[in-house]
């Protein structure tokens, strides 16, 4: 029997800047081991040299030694070239090599500040497992912060859901859900459980596939609305995880929360919290040598 | 108590099944259960048709039908419809004269109510909006370690030790349970740590409303021996349990058509 397809799997990137040469120059990395993905963030003296992005694995040190490995790829590093290393997100104790680790918070907010610049007030990371509201200031500080982590519904684990069970891969969802004829109203469940079953309902009544999946993006809008809601939103705002690549959700809250949503990065908007670890990282070791 | 000369039905539409009580002189003369479906009018008439023809009734010999229960319009014919909690505080009346306070666990509802001596509703809190606190949690967790649902609560009574469950969302709790058979925690004790958080989450809904020494425990997740066990430790007492805890909701639509009244 053939191995039923995995819908929820997201495609893994790594990325090398080919315009820099980290021989000579300060290197520092951030590890962000999440409870879906992992990644990995180098630097060369401050600057984005390379970064990897794959699901974590039941181990968070295996996970945290994978991610470095793919990102120093090709590239001749080993991790004794490494001089700092910052852990974070929720395995961020259980990366081997690291010096320090630093709240997920923190290094969103200062990740979030390098990609999109320090005219941006709110973060919004949308993960695996949870959800993060974060006000920060032009430095990348945080000013304050909302979390959902109890709960699925709107996040990336209640989307994969809705993929496995449409059978549509997770990457397509956010396009489907605009392949509509009228958009629907959004799935009334709150709970993952449940709103699964709404999901079977309506595709027994003949819903067409990408019309539930259109119902459930808007559902997942909804819900983060009402998190931001508790936190306002302050201009700039961008949104960093791997829900932020579902187009689907995207458009749809950012018409909810009526505030124009800064474009995705050029680079994975998922590597936000490993990025901001290695921007810490190097500022740890500067101060380490004076 | 006064003995009325009627026979009454009570329909408990749930979420998951459909309950039917049929009720003559007080006594319980027929009852069924019937999966909801996707098709739940016609689920309910089957149930119902199924509890006539045990007693070789028709629908003409029923003098009032009330319907209960999350689909309680769904119904294919009814004179009256009665709140599912107003319902369950009548029957556990009924069963447990000194019943104040009654829990309901259903399988996608949990209810807490506190009721006077005649089953009126005092206060009552429900949660609807997450599996974590009914019975589709349980029947999760037990699919999640392949364990029958019919043995998950006698599983959780061979437990050795507690072991606190993190994830409050059922989605949350999946994983979990993946990484605890990773860690090699036996199932008994999985079971239980799954039980234990349940309760937890029921007990902190039934805080919310007060509960006195008289606590009734009814709905389908009642007859989980391992979830009453973890709540009546929880809560620090001794539920009481009725045979056949399902049916509390249909009993008391049943009892209530019949215009029976608790306290006299």
């Amino acid at each position: 029997m053939a191995e039923k397809p995995e819908y929820w799997r997201w495609t893994e990137s790594r990325w090398t800047n080919p315009d820099i040469d980290w021989k000579g120059k300060v290197i520092t990395s951030g590890i962000d081991v999440g409870s879906v993905s992992s990644q990995a963030v180098i630097l060369a003296d401050g600057e984005l040299y390379a970064y990897s992005n794959m699901r974590t694995g039941s181990d968070s040190p295996d996970s945290a030694m994978k991610a470095i490995n793919w990102a120093m790829e090709k590239t001749g590093l080993t991790l004794k070239d490494i001089s700092y290393t910052v852990g974070t997100g929720y395995g961020r104790v259980n990366v081997p090599f690291s010096q320090r680790a630093i709240t997920e918070i923190a290094c969103h907010a200062r990740g979030g500040n390098f990609m999109y610049g320090p005219t941006v007030r709110t973060i919004l990371d949308m993960g695996g497992q949870d959800c993060k509201a974060i006000h920060c200031d032009e430095r990348g500080k945080v000013t304050n912060f909302l979390m959902n982590d109890k709960c699925a519904a709107g996040t990336g684990r209640g989307m994969e859901v809705f993929a496995d069970l449409l059978g549509v891969s997770i990457n397509e969802v956010g396009d489907l859900s605009f392949d509509i004829d009228e958009e629907p109203k959004p799935v009334s469940s709150t709970c993952v459980v449940y709103a699964k079953t709404e999901a079977t309902g309506l595709l027994r009544e003949g819903w067409p596939k990408n019309k539930v999946l259109a119902a459930y993006c808007s559902a997942m809008a909804h819900r983060i609305m009402t998190l931001l809601e508790r936190i306002g939103v302050e201009e700039d705002f961008a949104i960093t995880g791997g829900i932020s690549k579902n187009k689907g959700v995207v458009k749809r809250l950012e018409k909810e929360v009526g505030i124009k949503i800064m474009e995705t990065s050029k680079y994975d908007p998922q590597i936000a919290g490993a990025l901001g670890a290695a921007l810490f990282a190097k500022a740890l070791f500067d101060k380490g040598k004076k | 108590m006064e003995v009325l000369k009627m026979i009454t039905i009570g329909i408990d539409i749930g979420a998951k099944n459909i309950k039917v009580v049929i009720l003559k002189d007080n006594k319980i003369i027929a009852k069924s259960n019937v999966l909801a479906g996707f098709e739940v009018t016609k689920s309910a008439q089957e149930a119902i048709d199924k509890a006539l023809k045990k007693v070789g009734l028709t629908k003409k010999d029923l003098d009032k039908t009330i319907s209960t229960g999350t689909g309680e319009k769904l119904a294919p014919f009814y004179d009256d419809t009665k709140s599912i909690v107003g319902c369950d505080s009548l029957a556990a009346v009924f069963l447990h004269p000194q019943t104040r306070t009654v829990i309901d666990v259903g399988a996608e509802e949990g209810r807490g109510m506190r009721c006077d001596e005649t089953g009126k509703i005092l206060d009552f809190e429900v949660n609807e909006k997450c599996a974590a606190g009914a019975g589709a949690f349980t029947e999760a967790m037990s699919r999640a370690l392949e364990v029958p649902l019919e043995e998950f609560g006698a599983l959780s009574l061979k437990a050795t030790e507690e072991i606190p469950m993190n994830a409050q969302c059922t989605v949350f709790a999946e994983s979990e349970v993946v990484t605890m058979v990773h860690n090699k925690v036996s199932k008994a004790n999985m079971a239980k740590a799954v039980h234990d958080a349940m309760a937890s989450r029921i007990s902190s809904m039934v805080r919310k409303i007060g509960f006195n020494k008289d606590v009734a425990l009814v709905g389908g997740v009642a007859k989980n021996v391992g979830f009453v066990d973890s709540l009546n430790k929880d809560l620090g007492l001794e539920l009481f349990v009725p045979k056949d805890p399902e049916y509390v909701g249909a009993l008391g639509a049943a009892l209530a058509a019949a215009g029976w009244k608790g306290g006299k």
